[in-house]
Parts: C-alpha cells; sequence; structure tokens
C-alpha cells in the first residue's frame, strides 16, 4: 500500500507552493523597540502625511502645488540674473520667505489638519495612547513632523537661490553668509508656524475648521500688522510702529533676522524698534514656539 | 495566574464616584465585565492601561502596577475601544502595520504580524482596500487585529460585539474564545449583553455603581437550579380540558411541589430521582404529550435580581 502511495503523495508535495496553510497562530518572540522607536516611526509616517506621501493621489496635490510655486518664483529670478549677469541677486534671502509667507501660510494650513485633526476625528488617538507612546511623545512626533515638512517647504528657495548664485559665479561669501540667514529664518518660519498651526489645528476633529481658523489667524494678522504700521508710519511713529510686527509672524521673523545679522534693508516695514526691542521680538519668538508646544502637551493629556 | 487584580480600587471624578472600593482578581482565560451604562467599565479599563490615576487604592496588570508601570503595561496589553477608532482612507493593512510600530514592533515584523493577524480575524483580500468601504463586522475585526499585531498577552475589549448582526455577533464571539484558545492569550471583554457573556466566558466580574456585585465562574452563575420545567400538550380534541392544572392536582397528590411559571411550564421541585418517575406517571396517566422535561439553570440576570432598575438596563438590551 505504502508503494501506491508514495509517487502520489511526491506529486502532492510538489504542489504544495500554492495553497495557503494555516499554520496556526505563532507568538512574537522579536524585540520591542518602546517609546523612542515608536515616536521616530510616527513622525517619519507623518512627515510623509504632510506631504501626501503613502496616501492618495489627491492628498498629494496641494503640498506638492504649494512646493511648486513657493520654488517658482526663486528658479525665474536665479535664472533672470545668472542671464542677465547681474552679478547679485535682486532680493534677499530672508525677504524672498516674507513675500512668500502668504504660501506657508496655506500650506500650513492645509497640512497641519491632516496631522492633528484626522486622529482626533477617526477617534484614533486612543488606539496611540493604548500602547507604550506617551501624549508627550505624540505631540513631540507631530509637531516635529509639521515643523520638518515647513521647513522643507521654506529651504526649497533658499538652496534655489543659493546655488543659482554659485551658478552665477555671484560673490561667494556674502551669498554663503546670506545664505545662512536664510536657513535661520526658514528655522524659526518652521518653528513658529508649526507651534500656531498645530495648536490651532489639534482644537477642533473637524478638518475644515482647521484650515479656516490657521488660514484666518496668519492672514489676519499679517493685514492687521500691516494697516496699524501704515498708519503710524503715516502719522510719523514708524520707530515705535515696528512693534506691530510682534502681531505678524512673517514681519516678527524678518525684522529680528534683520537685526541679528544687520542685513540690508530697504523696506520701511522690517525692522526693529531698538536694540531692546530687537531681544523683545528674539524672546518672543521663543515664546510663541514653546508657549504652543506646551499648550499642545497640555491639550493631549487630557484624552 | 492572576492577570488582573485590584484592591481598593477608587476613582472620583469632581461630580460622580465611577469606582467605589473595587477589589477583584481576574485569573487568564475569557474573562467577562458586565454593568450598565456607567457602571464603571470604561473607567477601569482607563485605569488598568494606566492612562487615568486611580484616586484611591491600586491595580495590578500582568503583575505590574498601574500606577508606576503604565509603559510595560500597554507594550503587554492591546486594548479595543468601544467607540469607531479607524481612518476611512488607508487599507487595513497600512493601518494595522503603522499600529503595529507604534507598539515598537521592527517594520520588517509590523508587516509579517500584520499579514498573519490579519488572516486569523478572517480578512483576505478585503486587507488592501480602504477601510471606509467595509462593512461594520470588518471593521470590528481590523479593530481586534490593532489591538492582537504586537502579540500581546492580554487584550481589554470594549464592546466587542456593538452594532453587530447576530450572525456577525456570533463570529466575533468565536474569534473571542479562539483569541483564548488557541492564541493564549487572556481576554477581557465587557458587555451589557449577559446571554453573550454566558456564552463565551470562563468568568464574570458583574460591576455596578463601581462597586463589585459579584465574581465568579461562568459555570458557578449557570449552575443547575434544583427545579425541573415540565411542558405537556393539550389533550387532543378537547380544548376546554385544562392540562396544566390537571398535571398540577396530579403532581400535588403525588406529594410533590409544584407551580406554574408564567405560560405552559410547570417548575417542580426536585428533591429525587423518583420526581423523575412521578412525572412520567403523571403525564402517562393524562393522556397528554411531554414536550419538554429539563432541569432549570441559574442566569447571570438573576444577580441583578436584587436591583430591578439595573436588570431592566441591562439585561434585556
Amino acid at each position: 500500500m505504502s508503494d501506491i502511495r508514495t509517487p502520489d503523495a511526491h506529486t502532492r508535495e510538489g504542489a504544495r507552493a500554492d495553497v495557503i496553510h494555516d499554520i496556526g497562530y505563532r507568538h512574537y518572540e522579536g524585540p520591542r523597540l518602546g517609546p523612542g522607536y515608536a515616536t521616530r516611526s510616527l513622525y517619519t509616517s507623518s512627515l510623509r502625511g504632510a506631504f501626501g506621501l503613502g496616501r492618495s493621489g489627491k492628498s498629494k496635490i496641494l503640498p506638492m502645488a504649494m512646493c511648486v510655486i513657493m520654488a517658482l518664483p526663486a528658479v525665474i529670478m536665479v535664472a533672470v540674473s545668472v542671464y542677465l549677469k547681474s552679478g547679485k541677486l535682486p532680493i534677499e534671502y530672508t525677504y524672498y520667505l516674507t513675500i512668500m509667507q502668504f504660501v506657508i501660510a496655506v500650506f500650513t494650513a492645509a497640512q497641519a489638519p491632516v496631522l492633528f485633526s484626522r486622529d482626533l476625528r477617526f477617534m484614533t488617538v486612543p488606539l496611540y495612547f493604548s500602547r507604550p507612546l506617551r501624549s508627550s511623545d505624540y505631540v513631540r512626533a507631530k509637531f516635529a513632523a509639521i515643523a520638518s515638512a515647513i521647513f522643507i517647504l521654506t529651504m526649497l528657495p533658499m538652496l534655489i537661490m543659493w546655488i543659482g548664485s554659485m551658478l552665477g559665479s555671484m560673490a561667494f561669501t556674502y551669498n554663503l553668509e546670506h545664505f545662512g540667514y536664510g536657513v535661520l529664518a526658514a528655522a524659526l518660519y518652521a518653528l513658529v508656524y508649526a507651534g500656531i498651526g498645530s495648536l490651532l489645528a489639534s482644537l477642533t476633529p473637524r478638518r475644515g475648521f482647521g484650515v479656516a481658523a490657521i488660514i484666518a489667524t496668519f492672514m489676519v494678522s499679517q493685514g492687521l500688522a500691516q494697516a496699524i504700521f501704515g498708519v503710524m508710519r503715516f502719522k510719523g511713529h514708524e520707530v515705535s510702529g515696528h512693534w506691530v510686527a510682534m502681531l505678524n509672524p512673517g514681519m516678527l521673523i524678518d525684522s529680528t533676522v534683520q537685526w541679528i545679522f544687520n542685513v540690508p534693508n530697504d523696506r520701511p516695514n522690517i525692522g526693529v524698534p531698538s536694540t531692546l526691542g530687537g531681544v523683545v521680538f528674539l524672546v518672543w519668538i521663543a515664546v510663541l514656539v514653546c508657549g504652543t508646544f506646551a499648550l499642545l502637551v497640555r491639550r493631549y493629556r487630557k484624552i | 495566574m492572576s492577570v488582573i487584580t485590584t484592591d481598593n480600587l477608587t476613582k472620583r471624578f469632581p461630580r460622580v464616584t465611577a469606582l467605589d472600593h473595587l477589589t477583584v482578581e481576574v485569573q487568564s482565560g475569557v474573562v467577562g465585565l458586565v454593568g450598565a451604562n456607567g457602571a464603571g467599565k470604561s473607567t477601569l479599563i482607563k485605569i488598568l492601561l494606566g492612562l487615568s490615576p486611580a484616586t484611591e487604592g491600586t491595580a495590578r496588570v500582568l503583575g505590574l502596577d498601574v500606577a508606576t508601570e503604565g509603559g510595560a503595561i500597554r507594550e503587554r496589553v492591546g486594548y479595543m475601544p468601544e467607540h469607531d477608532c479607524l481612518p476611512p482612507d488607508v487599507t487595513a493593512t497600512e493601518f494595522v502595520v503603522h499600529m503595529a510600530r507604534m507598539s515598537g514592533l521592527p517594520a520588517t515584523a509590523a508587516r509579517e504580524r500584520t499579514a498573519d493577524i490579519l488572516r486569523h480575524v478572517g480578512l483576505y483580500e478585503e486587507r488592501y482596500r480602504p477601510i471606509g468601504t467595509y462593512s461594520t463586522g470588518m471593521k470590528q475585526r481590523v479593530k481586534l487585529a490593532q489591538a492582537l499585531v504586537h502579540d500581546p498577552q492580554l487584550v481589554l475589549l470594549d464592546e466587542p460585539t456593538n452594532g453587530l448582526d447576530p450572525v456577525g455577533r456570533d463570529d466575533m464571539l468565536g474569534l473571542i474564545r479562539r483569541v483564548h484558545s488557541e492564541f493564549g492569550i487572556s481576554v477581557l471583554v465587557t458587555s451589557h449583553l449577559l446571554g453573550e457573556l454566558e456564552r463565551t466566558c470562563d468568568h464574570v466580574v458583574v460591576i455596578d455603581g463601581g462597586k463589585l456585585l459579584r465574581s465568579s465562574s461562568t459555570a458557578d452563575m449557570t449552575a443547575y437550579t434544583q427545579m425541573l420545567a415540565v411542558e405537556v400538550t393539550e389533550r387532543q380534541g378537547e380544548p376546554e380540558f385544562d392540562a396544566d392544572a390537571a398535571l398540577l392536582a396530579r403532581l400535588a397528590e403525588a406529594g410533590l411541589n409544584a407551580t406554574v411559571d408564567g405560560g405552559h411550564v410547570v417548575l417542580v421541585e426536585l428533591t429525587g430521582d423518583e420526581v423523575y418517575d412521578a412525572i412520567r406517571d403523571a403525564v402517562a396517566d393524562l393522556g397528554v404529550g411531554l414536550v419538554r422535561l429539563e432541569q432549570r439553570r441559574h442566569h447571570i440576570s438573576e444577580v441583578f435580581a436584587v436591583n430591578p432598575a439595573v436588570e431592566e438596563e441591562v439585561a434585556h438590551v
């Protein structure tokens, strides 16, 4: 009997490759990497999510469009300067970011709710907190992700301008220094915008409300600051008028970086009221970043 | 081995006391946690996960203190919440892999475990579709999968059969039994459906108003009573003949303690084996058909009988 069955058993053995066998439940014996690893994983996936990577094609459109809009004027500007052999970029690195702060605001408004409101809306947050991750780890990962995303967005034109300056054989040291100021400004933009954007996004599970609240905050603050400054300048209080920069993140960062490095400046609305004012601006930036982060941590502690 | 122990556990919120000096010990196996809405089930789960500090008393999960070793507990415990918690625009695979990594599993292990566990909970090809397209039953399976993906020693399941139809409910209960019998993972499952727990759990803990009402094995709770239920047919062609009354009279004659329990069921006190003979003889003499003769069981709902308000809310939902 066994002689008859042997070839049969062999053919079955050969056919096994395409059969799914129920091998039963297997326990996991491998490493468990703890909250640090989980925080880094959450940071990476959130950063990718901020650009729509690993998500649907539709969710890539807006962040990618913002990157293009952010970089395109820089490309054109560099191309023209190189072509005309002007030997100098037409505008300062830091000023470019101030001009484009609308784009940074739209990017923050669109993507901060992607990272924060979604987890609240779909009530996924309790699943994170029932794992080794602490609520402060969650906030750190998400905050770092949105800040990094904004930093990447703002660094794009800085890099284009700097590389362009080298291609056009412009003054190397000058451009390196001023590129450095641009990097600092980009980092400050990333931190301040991430702070304000994350905090507002974390307050509502509705993504639409989050987007509206963030964009309104940035736009209103910019409009208000410029209007007040305009009036004060008209009345002859230009110097003290610089205090209004505290109302608007863009003016605040531009003025502070301009003051620290004494960057050439021909724009009346950018500047610090006094040395004390500069120090106050610097402290105010720190307060904005740390304050919004602390409020975020507090907001998630209750969940 | 005791999986969960609480000692004088108390949780007070500004306006209510959610848990009131709760002392209970839960062994490994499938354990049901019963209580009306607001009885303190969810509060207890939060404390056991180390997410909410107790006002008073202590609790240990897998031998770890909830107050100081919350992180270690959450590494070894899985949690399936009662509410929806799934983003609709990602696939089950993506979601469960992400959650596995959040539990500290390296990327490759996370993918392998996800494939395994989704198969175990019964999700096959559909795991590559966005979760938004799933039925409630499939979503519950994803929720269970994310609680099991890191191979915990204990899972806390909060109302896992909520919103499921009868077939889906049976599937889920079968799955919960397998989690313990095949996967070797202890289960604490909350429900307000007592029938479900009678069928699924080895042990049932009943809490009410944050206090322990009873904690005992399901076998004890559903033990046989000393009562026989007898049901007979009417006599054919004689609709005016009251078979129940006649049977009652015959049994009384035979010296048995019999009563009519609602409908057509006659309850007879079981004092010895001769009771069966007496019933047989009575039924044969009357010439009626015997439909049912069984020993009555206790029901978990009787635990609530002392408090009719709770019973109404819990037992009949």
